[in-house]
């Protein structure tokens, strides 16, 4: 028998939940309330919480000053092709490993994760030597690439448990109706996998979206994302903090939107399978 | 059928996108890597004067943060990666890069660039066997920001040129903790471009230096210990608390809002504390030169942005061209009838400083100029050195060892060791690292 909740107890637990949702959330809070501030209220100390002077005059700055249109759509072709991309070729990969395991499927899976474990930095140069070679510096097809298989490891993993979750005799029912291994995947594993597939793209879109080494170390003006855009408003001799806040907002907000429009997509996805 | 159309379509686009990369190719484009700062925004706001001028040049801009940008600008050049036409660099890289062949000599600009208008401590730092490899953009050195009022009701009048023992009793006139009016703010966060920059220009009035001629560490010395312990005593009692994380924009910020008696920090900074929008005390600051000891050297610093053309660039023409305008004369006079003399790019020409309306918008230019001549790369401390540089050591070795020694000093400010550890350990691992160089 389930234990029953008091009333009280329910009202503590909200509170602790929004207490605890507002300070993971306030220096996001406290970012978007700096951009509408001045330079000099945002250095205030003590500093201004609400009552200042708001003001739109740093996103007009910003807006002047950098092109966030072109920013924007590189951020957009770059997390959104590269998470594609990762899915198309994780599905086949993840669909053996769950379905046709072998003996080393487990070394295979930990192996994958390993390349996880060795700092981005270690790499950096062999990889910016072979896009020198191949010419893909500062374009947008080499950073779909680099983004496709770091991410790919996570996308690999994610959908390997969720298409555990799946009893393998529903597939095997289509394999004896005669479906093809490609039918098998598109029309019988695929659809049943949706809130697992949807929730793989969307994280790793946001990973893809706020990566932030390879995007500033690849490119240079052509095919610089949202982060290069952040990036070009720090400093270190020079009070820009409004501006920065104001850069750093418009950087999040597309993403902002998106999780607040797919969190109920997000939160069933990663909760897939944890409880039984 | 429907392939058929979506193979004709793709086609189509692709030709289209070739045809306008095509186009687009007929002009030559100039990738500028630079620094997140106002005189560089504010040049890039006005470029469209240059590609009126050269319709046949494109001008592309990657701004970043400086340590980011120095980290970006190196792995490209030494991987010969070819991303940049022009590089925004300081006087640290410019030597270093000049003597490795990665940068183009700058000898060939035209007459009326007027190299010899370039104020000469500048250009000696930009210089090497002979050969300029990069024109400057704006210069700077160190200097006391006081606030007047504060001085005034310390009974206390600040010369032009203090010693450090006036300094030092100017911020203990002046601190009042409870007012939260501190004596004297100084940077203590740590790395090579942070307190070391202080520290290093700061050692060279108590006669210390980094080297001896045969490039043994002198951190052992009694000149690093005396700089080490006047700085300590002085920020321990006069400065602000928690100073051990504070740099450049710490200070700025403690220094508008009224919080700091003196401030000495990079000349740029002139123009941020005397801005009333940003200031609350932009009408109560006075300038002076950075102090002395009576030993001949004074413990400013010297520094310059500059614009460099790698060795791999294949728009060196285009490149030149921009140089030259955006450190010309002329670029001066188009920000001056734009925004005014005040905002003008400082610290690189003789002319701009024998300028009248200059002079009179600007009331810190004559303590800046004095500043930077009062500097001498060559030779930077009271004894002989084996390298230049006034505020850093112009070798390859020296970012990562010196961030190394900040982060002792700053750990001993913040009373994690004692001075005497702190230049232990500075000694010990300089010592390392260059024994692994092989100097």
């Amino acid at each position: 028998m389930a234990r029953a909740v008091t009333n009280q107890r329910k009202t503590v637990n909200t509170a602790v939940a929004w207490a605890i949702g507002l300070l993971i959330f306030f220096p996001v809070l406290w970012t978007i309330l700096t951009s509408f501030k001045t330079e000099a209220e945002a250095i205030a100390d003590p500093p201004v919480f609400l009552f200042f002077n708001w003001t739109l005059e740093n996103y007009s700055v910003v807006q002047e000053r950098s092109d966030y249109m072109r920013f924007l759509w590189n951020s957009v072709i770059i997390a959104g092709v590269s998470t594609l991309v990762g899915i198309v070729v994780a599905v086949p990969a993840a669909w053996s490993m769950a379905f046709v395991p072998s003996r080393r499927t487990k070394d295979v899976l930990l192996w994958m994760l390993s390349t996880k474990m060795l700092p981005a930095v270690g790499a950096l140069y062999p990889i910016y030597l072979i896009f020198i070679e191949l010419g893909l510096l500062d374009t947008r097809a080499g950073l779909v690439l680099v983004m496709m298989l770091i991410n790919l490891p996570i996308i690999v993993w994610m959908l390997y448990t969720y298409f555990r979750e799946i009893p393998g005799e529903i597939l095997e029912a289509a394999r004896m109706d005669g479906a093809s291994l490609r039918n098998e995947i598109l029309y019988v594993l695929t659809p049943m996998a949706v809130p697992g597939i949807a929730s793989t793209l969307l994280l790793n879109f946001i990973l893809a979206w706020n990566e932030a080494f390879w995007t500033l170390n690849l490119t240079a003006a052509k095919a610089g994302p949202l982060t290069a855009f952040i990036a070009s408003y720090s400093s270190p001799e020079g009070l820009f903090y409004a501006k920065l806040s104001a850069a750093s907002t418009m950087a999040i907000a597309p993403i902002l939107i998106l999780g607040w429009f797919s969190q109920k997509q997000l939160v069933r996805g990663l909760t897939f399978g944890a409880v039984k | 059928m429907r392939l058929k159309t979506i193979i004709c379509a793709a086609g189509a686009a692709a030709l289209l996108a070739a045809t306008g990369a095509y186009a687009d190719s007929h002009a030559t484009t100039v990738t500028i890597a630079t620094v997140n700062n106002g005189d560089m925004i504010r040049m890039q706001g006005l470029t469209e004067d240059f590609t009126s001028r050269h319709p046949d040049i494109e001008l592309e801009w990657v701004t970043l943060e400086e340590n980011v940008l120095r980290q970006r600008v190196t792995q490209d050049i030494a991987a010969k990666g070819g991303q940049f036409d022009v590089l925004t660099i300081g006087t640290y890289e410019v030597p270093i890069w000049g003597n490795n062949g990665w940068l183009v000599s700058l000898n060939d600009l035209p007459a009326e660039w007027d190299v010899d208008d370039l104020l000469p401590a500048i250009r000696s730092g930009l210089t090497v066997d002979g050969e300029l490899y990069a024109a400057p953009f704006y210069g700077e050195s160190s200097m006391v920001m006081y606030r007047t009022d504060l001085m005034e009701k310390a009974g206390l009048e600040m010369p032009d040129a203090p010693t450090w023992a006036f300094i030092k009793e100017a911020a203990a006139a002046m601190t009042d903790k409870d007012g939260e009016i501190y004596g004297v703010c100084l940077r203590g966060k740590a790395g090579w471009g942070e307190n070391m920059a202080f520290l290093t220009a700061t050692s060279n009035s108590f006669g210390a230096r980094w080297f001896d001629e045969d490039w043994k560490p002198q951190f052992d010395s009694e000149a690093w210990a005396n700089t080490l312990n006047f700085y300590m005593d002085l920020m321990t009692n006069y400065g602000p608390p928690g100073a051990s994380t504070n740099g450049f924009n710490e200070n700025l910020s403690l220094f508008q809002q009224g919080k700091c008696g003196m401030w000495i920090d990079a000349t740029v900074a002139a123009s941020f504390v005397t801005n009333p929008k940003d200031s609350t005390v932009a009408d109560s600051v006075g300038f002076a030169l950075a102090p002395d000891n009576g030993l001949g050297k004074r413990g400013n610093w010297l520094w310059a942005w500059s614009l460099a053309i790698p060795a791999g660039s294949d728009a060196t023409d285009a490149a030149k061209k921009f140089i030259t305008w955006a450190t010309g004369k002329g670029y001066t006079e188009l920000v001056a009838s734009k925004e005014g003399w005040a905002n003008v790019p400082p610290g690189t020409r003789t002319s701009l400083y024998e300028n009248a309306a200059y002079l009179e918008a600007a009331p810190f230019a004559r303590m800046t100029l004095n500043s930077i001549n009062a500097a001498d790369p060559k030779q930077p401390t009271v004894d002989p050195v084996p390298y230049t540089g006034v505020q850093f050591v112009a070798i390859p070795e020296f970012a990562g060892i010196a961030t190394q020694v900040g982060q002792e000093f700053s750990a001993a400010l913040a009373g994690q060791q004692t001075v005497a550890e702190a230049l232990e350990k500075a000694q010990a691992l300089t010592a390392d690292e260059m024994e692994a160089a092989g100097y």
